[in-house]
């Protein structure tokens, strides 16, 4: 997932720099919405904006498409001023996207999707083709495309309007609120598809939220927006976790910062123990020959290596080890892949107060216990503080 | 029954169905009138409605003209008209129009004014000009309130337009002044049953155009 780093000035010549220089929002009626606000939003990454509501942060994304005008200062994409083009080619560029999607109810999918297309002037196949592909794109069943809205539920819904944003191809994503309106496994679920479009797309991508934890899932960088339209702190979300600029962003980013900022540190170094892992078939013998003097229980797992549950070795009998008998072992991190706030998660959850490890396939490829897991953290800290790269840190697992 | 006598005996007379004062003739007439008045209405009233509506401005003189248009008795302008400008169809039009121009206006208004902000904000968004937000976003959506504001006047002009046989024009006003004149009552009745059954007919032309113009997107989900 890393994205800044060596190969940054060959990817500029195709990106879409942002340049936000001191601008400033105020209303007739004296309200500033906006104050002074300078930021240089990076290319192909998604780049947050946060804060409580009134903090300028949707002013701010609409200031990008001109849907708003500054009062003063300047936004550049790629070093040219927005005022130098046309309003509707400038907006035609990039593409946008609002909470509740904002479709049209009397087109169908595929023709709210073709929209900007056909505003450019392509034909009716070459945009609805393109239509097509875009619905298959961001996980839409192609018996979709003929349906209107209003048959269409709100996550679906919001993805015909990622779909209708990126059907133009458009260097620039503006999305505002995008995913606040709907339950929070759909909004997991649009997340994940947003990443994962982000990966093969590479846009550069402005979002909006009030969701700090969004916020810190999503960006690559994040803005931190106070009342009254000031930036409190502009970072990657690992270095916000870590070292939050003052106690408005410290408050913002609530309470449990700490275990999210877990969510930087990989697991790949845990110590896992294979010894307490015994097959479903395993003889007295064998389970005997077990060294569990550091763990109480023992994972069962079926012949193909994949979890069962716990049990205490003495409960175990050779060949009749009942499986309903065995306690649940809640949910399994992937070794290496996802972070420590995952196996800590997992070591919490477990009835045992052990995690357990498994690979790519769910096979079980360790426990590790909840004072392991503390020790990893203690570790991964004083690494960071040494070497100082907390503002290098990428995310592990999202 | 009396009345259903009447209607019989007047639609089933062969003389009611040919020459100048026959039902077709009459009829042909009435439609003129009617789709003359709805088109000067619509002709007025649509593009304020649409334009005021879009803006957002404009909302409250609209209601006040709307208001006092109503207010004007649709018999005593036309006398007044026809005083004032002499024969001729126009004290017959303007009496019609300002009936028609108050729904027509007023439902658009409101039609363009309930619209979902968020499309609209979208298209703009992704850089459509202010008339495709007009008649490619808004339009379609308001249609349907568009429509009604559209059939209540040309209902209203249906049954208004008989006035214009007091100023010596024809049209199915015709009978129930000349049968009322003649105290034929055959023929008031007659005449009565014909204007309600073009107002029904003009409920079954409008439902049709609706059927036709409104996507079944927004017939749905409205």
């Amino acid at each position: 997932m890393a994205r800044a780093g060596s190969d940054g000035q060959t990817r500029r010549a195709f990106g879409v720099l942002i340049r936000i220089d001191s601008v400033t929002k105020r209303y007739p009626d004296g309200t500033v919405a906006v104050d002074r606000l300078s930021l240089e939003i990076p290319d192909r990454s998604i780049t947050v904006l946060v804060g409580p509501s009134g903090c300028g942060k949707t002013t701010t994304l609409r200031m990008i498409n001109r849907m708003v005008e500054p009062s003063e200062g300047r936004i550049l994409l790629d070093d040219v001023d927005i005022m130098q083009q046309p309003v509707n080619t400038l907006r035609r560029s990039m593409g946008y996207v609002i909470q509740n999607a904002g479709l049209f109810q009397h087109r169908t999918i595929v023709d709210n999707i073709a929209t900007v297309p056909r505003m450019l002037g392509w034909g009716k196949d070459k945009a609805r083709a393109r239509a097509r592909e875009l619905m298959e794109r961001v996980g839409l069943d192609a018996s979709l495309a003929k349906r209107y809205p209003y048959q269409l539920s709100g996550g679906q819904q919001q993805r015909v309007g990622v779909a209708r944003a990126l059907a133009a191809d458009p260097p620039v994503l503006l999305m505002d609120e995008p995913f606040s309106a709907v339950d929070p496994v759909v909004r997991k679920g649009l997340q994940d598809e947003l990443l994962r479009i982000q990966d093969e797309l590479d846009k550069t991508i402005v979002f909006v939220t009030h969701d700090i934890d969004e916020a810190v899932k999503l960006g690559t960088m994040v803005a931190v927006m106070r009342t009254g339209g000031r930036l409190a702190q502009f970072a990657p979300p690992a270095e916000l976790l870590s070292h939050p600029a003052d106690a408005f962003v410290e408050d913002f980013l609530g309470a449990d910062r700490g275990i999210r900022r877990l969510s930087f540190f990989p697991s790949a170094g845990l110590e896992l123990l294979t010894a307490p892992i015994v097959a479903v078939d395993a003889t007295a013998e064998q389970i005997a020959a077990r060294d569990t003097t550091d763990v109480p229980y023992l994972l069962v797992t079926d012949l193909d290596g994949k979890p069962l549950g716990w049990s205490e070795p003495r409960e175990l009998t050779a060949g009749s080890i009942a499986v309903d008998q065995l306690l649940p072992y809640g949910r399994p991190f992937v070794a290496g892949t996802e972070s420590l706030r995952a196996a800590l998660d997992c070591a919490v959850l477990s009835p045992t107060g052990w995690a357990v490890a498994v690979d790519g396939e769910g096979r079980a490829a360790g426990v590790v216990s909840q004072q392991t897991i503390g020790e990893a953290i203690r570790g991964a800290h004083a690494e960071r503080r040494a070497d100082g790269t907390a503002e290098k840190a990428q995310k592990v697992a999202r | 029954m009396n009345v259903l006598n009447h209607i019989d005996a007047f639609f089933s007379d062969s003389a009611h169905w040919q020459g100048y004062d026959g039902i077709p003739t009459r009829v042909v007439e009435h439609i003129e009138y009617t789709l003359l008045a709805l088109g000067i209405a619509a002709a007025v009233g649509l593009p304020i409605g649409l334009l005021t509506g879009h803006t957002g401005r404009g909302g409250n003189t609209l209601a006040l003209v709307a208001t006092a248009a109503r207010a004007l008795p649709s018999f005593g302008l036309m006398v007044l008209m026809f005083v004032l400008l002499g024969l001729g169809m126009a004290p017959v039009m303007i009496p019609l129009v300002v009936l028609a121009v108050p729904p027509i206006l007023v439902t658009t208004y409101e039609a363009m004014r309930s619209v979902d902000p968020a499309p609209v904000d979208a298209a703009r968004g992704m850089g459509m000009a202010e008339a495709g937000v007009l008649f490619r976003v808004e339009l379609p959506v308001a249609l349907p309130l568009i429509l009604s504001g559209l059939r209540s006047a040309a209902i209203q002009i249906v049954s208004t337009a008989t006035i214009a046989a007091y100023v010596s024009f024809g049209g199915i006003g015709r009978y129930i002044i000349d049968g009322l004149y003649q105290q034929n009552y055959e023929k008031v009745v007659g005449g009565a049953t014909l204007v309600a059954g073009m107002a029904l007919a003009t409920l079954a032309v409008f439902w049709a155009i609706a059927r036709l113009t409104v996507s079944p997107g927004v017939r749905r989900s409205s």
